[in-house]
């Protein structure tokens, strides 16, 4: 082979090549990316003097590195599957390494009967084209990240399509795992969940890497639709390995009656930037927007939050915690807004910050656009340490300085993770925030 | 010599001297009621034992089974054997009773060596039991919305669970109703034993009648100013503070 030859193979490899053509998709969806490769080139490249970008590291965005994943091996797939262990019990799974599809756990006959969807997106792009169609990244990356989610657009690959129907309420939780397998690889983790009304279902997401320090690129999408009644919990923990730069665009859109609650823990990553927005748009909705972050060395993690009432008598509450250790900096920017009509909202919005170390930082910006009356609205950053007593109570028990810290930054987290009133899922959580501490 | 052994300490608080020259011997097997008015110093000692960087130690030593206790971190002390129930426990938001005594009790054990699980929570809930509490306290966040008389039992709790060699239990008397008073007073006497020596801080005679002590101590101004046998309680009750203070001068100067 030509050195020539072996050049071309590496520059079709980078993500910054495009979208692949040998991907077997239908054609409306071919279009779609090729509309939105255009839209990824023609938007941009942030800079920190964008205030949706206000103290980030934009620097750290240089996608120069990452190319598209390459097929993984036998041995892969069999050591992906073997380290998949999450929850105990689940109603089905999904698991993917470097977006390719690994393993599914299909629902129980019972629910698939009931209509029950849960497919890679491949094939919902095929057997489910219009309802897929119509829901499929439909609402706009407002906080920022519209070039990225152009170019997650333009290379998605899998991902999942989960879709319940009126009336079905999915007891166990859904699985689904992200894998990065390989250095420099790049990976666009998707998932829509559409639920009818009055269904219900918990979906936990699972970000992973097989190699704790290699680098790579992920840029998830995750859109929440909950219709009229409906109840959905969406809980993702991200644990990318610690050179990863990671975006993760969300938006969650809630009908009349429904109530959506979603947690992001934030382990893992060089850098990781969540973008939540949650939509309000029927009567009586309610929005949980929660999320847990442990932040040490040079970690950054930069969250961007909309909490958008659209709807009279709508309900959000935001609760983020972040512990930072080291160098750490986290980010928050957040918005609530009430549009005009949108009378009789209760929006809260709580962010706590447990500063371990002098040199961490933690960036708050809250903000509040309130169009209607009869509004009832509170929010609030604060940043503290830990305070001297309760370290002095606990290693008055005989328990060592570092055990006894960990302890009061697992109860300072605790609160957010028993907004779940889950115990399955919390114990998860705990386990994995014990593994970093350990770590 | 297995005792708790505090020789002429001298602590002070910013500028302030709290504790002037105290001397005191509780031996293992034994319990000594230390009384005092408010602001006499019993919690500063109380806490000078248990490591608290607040204070400064200026003068005096004190040792533990002979061991140089003030030269210990406060976790060392405490798993060296000693116990102090707080006079306002702190509030632990998130963390239960369980897992917090869990990892109490996890820091006794060599490294590398797991708490084995089904033992704990049979000792767990036999001391729940012995102390009139329900099981399902222990999963609720330690001291966090508890009454006053819930956070006592709950030092009690850990008392019974760690198994120290010395207690000092400062005011685990107050804000107690007659019946809780009672509950704790059983608990504390179950562990009464030769292996264990205790320094009940008290303002009140009242716990005296529940748990009978074998000597106690009166403190004034940061320093014992009368020692004596159970019914120096009872004649303190009688003849009041005015009484121990006169003996001030002379106790000093007996030293
Ligand atoms: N951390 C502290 N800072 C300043 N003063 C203190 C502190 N702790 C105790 N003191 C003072 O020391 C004196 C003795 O207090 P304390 O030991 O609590 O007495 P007791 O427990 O006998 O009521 C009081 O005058 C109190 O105000
Ligand atoms: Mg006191």
């Amino acid at each position: 082979m030509s050195s020539v030859a072996n050049h071309e193979v590496a520059k079709s490899g980078s993500i910054l090549s495009g979208p692949a053509e040998f991907r077997e998709f239908p054609d409306w969806f071919r279009d779609q990316q090729r509309a939105a490769w255009q839209q990824f080139e023609s938007l941009p490249q942030p800079t920190r003097k964008d205030q949706a970008w206000r103290f980030a590291n934009v620097g750290l965005l240089d996608l120069g590195p990452f190319k598209i994943s390459s097929p993984l091996s036998e041995d892969d797939r069999k050591n992906i599957l073997k380290y998949s262990s999450g929850l105990d019990h689940y109603a089905a799974r999904m698991i993917f390494g470097n977006d390719q599809l690994i393993e599914r756990d299909v629902v129980s006959d019972d629910l698939k009967r009931r209509g029950v969807i849960f497919q890679p997106l491949e094939r919902a792009i095929v057997e489910h084209a219009d309802l897929f169609r119509k829901y499929f990244m439909s609402t706009e990356a407002a906080l920022g990240s519209a070039k990225f989610a152009a170019l997650h657009k333009a290379l998605v690959s899998s991902g999942t399509f989960l879709f319940v129907p009126r009336g079905v309420e999915i007891e166990q939780p859904i699985e689904i795992f992200h894998w990065l397998r390989h250095d420099d690889v790049s990976i666009f983790p998707h998932l829509l969940l559409v639920t009818d009304e009055l269904a219900k279902v918990t979906v936990i997401e699972h970000f992973r890497s097989c190699n704790r320090t290699a680098p790579g690129f992920a840029c998830g999408v995750n859109d929440l639709i909950a219709g009229p009644g409906a109840k959905v919990t969406y809980v993702c923990a991200q644990n990318w390995a610690s050179n990863v730069i990671a975006l993760q665009m969300n938006s969650t859109t809630v009908d009349h009656d429904a109530s959506a609650m979603s947690l992001n823990l934030h382990l893992g990553s060089r850098y990781s930037r969540f973008e939540s927005l949650s939509r309000l748009i029927g009567e009586g909705g309610r929005s949980d927007l929660l999320a847990v972050a442990v932040a040490k060395h040079e970690q950054e993690f930069d969250a961007r939050t909309l909490q958008d009432h659209v709807s009279p008598h709508t309900a959000s509450d935001l609760l983020y915690k972040n512990a930072l250790d080291d160098r750490a900096r986290t980010i928050f920017g957040g918005l609530i807004r009430v549009e005009p009509h949108a009378h009789f909202a209760d929006a809260y919005q709580k962010v706590r910050n447990l500063l371990l170390s002098d040199d961490a930082e933690a960036n708050s910006m809250p903000g509040l656009e309130i169009l209607a009356d009869n509004v009832r609205c509170t929010h609030g950053a604060t940043s503290g340490q830990i305070e001297e007593d309760q370290l002095f109570y606990l290693r008055s028990r005989g328990i060592p300085t570092k055990a006894a810290q960990r302890l009061l930054v697992t109860g300072f987290l605790d609160e957010v993770i028993q907004r779940l009133n889950h115990s399955a899922i919390a114990t998860h959580l705990h386990r994995v925030i014990e593994e970093k501490f350990a770590a | 010599m297995k005792e708790l052994n505090i020789e002429n300490l001298h602590v002070t608080v910013g500028d302030q001297e709290i504790v002037r020259g105290l001397t005191l011997r509780v031996p293992r097997g034994e319990v000594h009621a230390l009384m005092g008015p408010n602001g006499s110093g019993k919690s500063t000692l109380a806490k000078v034992l248990a490591g608290h960087l607040d204070y400064q130690v200026t003068a005096g030593k004190v040792f533990m089974d002979g061991e140089n206790l003030l030269e210990l971190e406060p976790d060392e002390r405490a798993r060296r054997g000693l116990f102090m129930a707080f006079q306002y426990p702190s509030e632990i938001p998130g963390v239960t009773i369980a897992n917090f005594l869990r990892a109490a009790l996890q820091s006794r054990l060599p490294e590398g060596e797991e708490l084995e699980a089904t033992d704990y929570y049979a000792k767990l809930y036999e001391k729940i039991e012995l102390l009139g509490m329900d099981r399902s306290f222990t999963s609720r966040a330690v001291n966090e919305g508890f009454s006053g008389g819930e956070k006592k039992r709950t030092e009690i709790l850990q008392l019974a669970i760690l198994e120290p060699k010395y207690a000092v239990l400062d005011e685990t008397d107050s804000g107690l109703d007659i019946d809780a008073l009672k509950t704790v007073a059983h608990g504390v006497n179950s562990l009464r034993g030769p292996d264990l020596g205790i320094l009940l801080i008290t303002h009140y005679q009242r716990l005296l009648n529940y748990i009978i002590p074998d000597h106690v101590h009166v403190m004034v101004a940061g320093r014992i100013v009368r020692s004596g046998r159970k019914e120096l309680a009872l004649e303190l009750e009688e003849r009041g503070y005015d009484w121990a203070r006169e003996g001030a001068f002379e106790a000093v100067y007996t030293r």
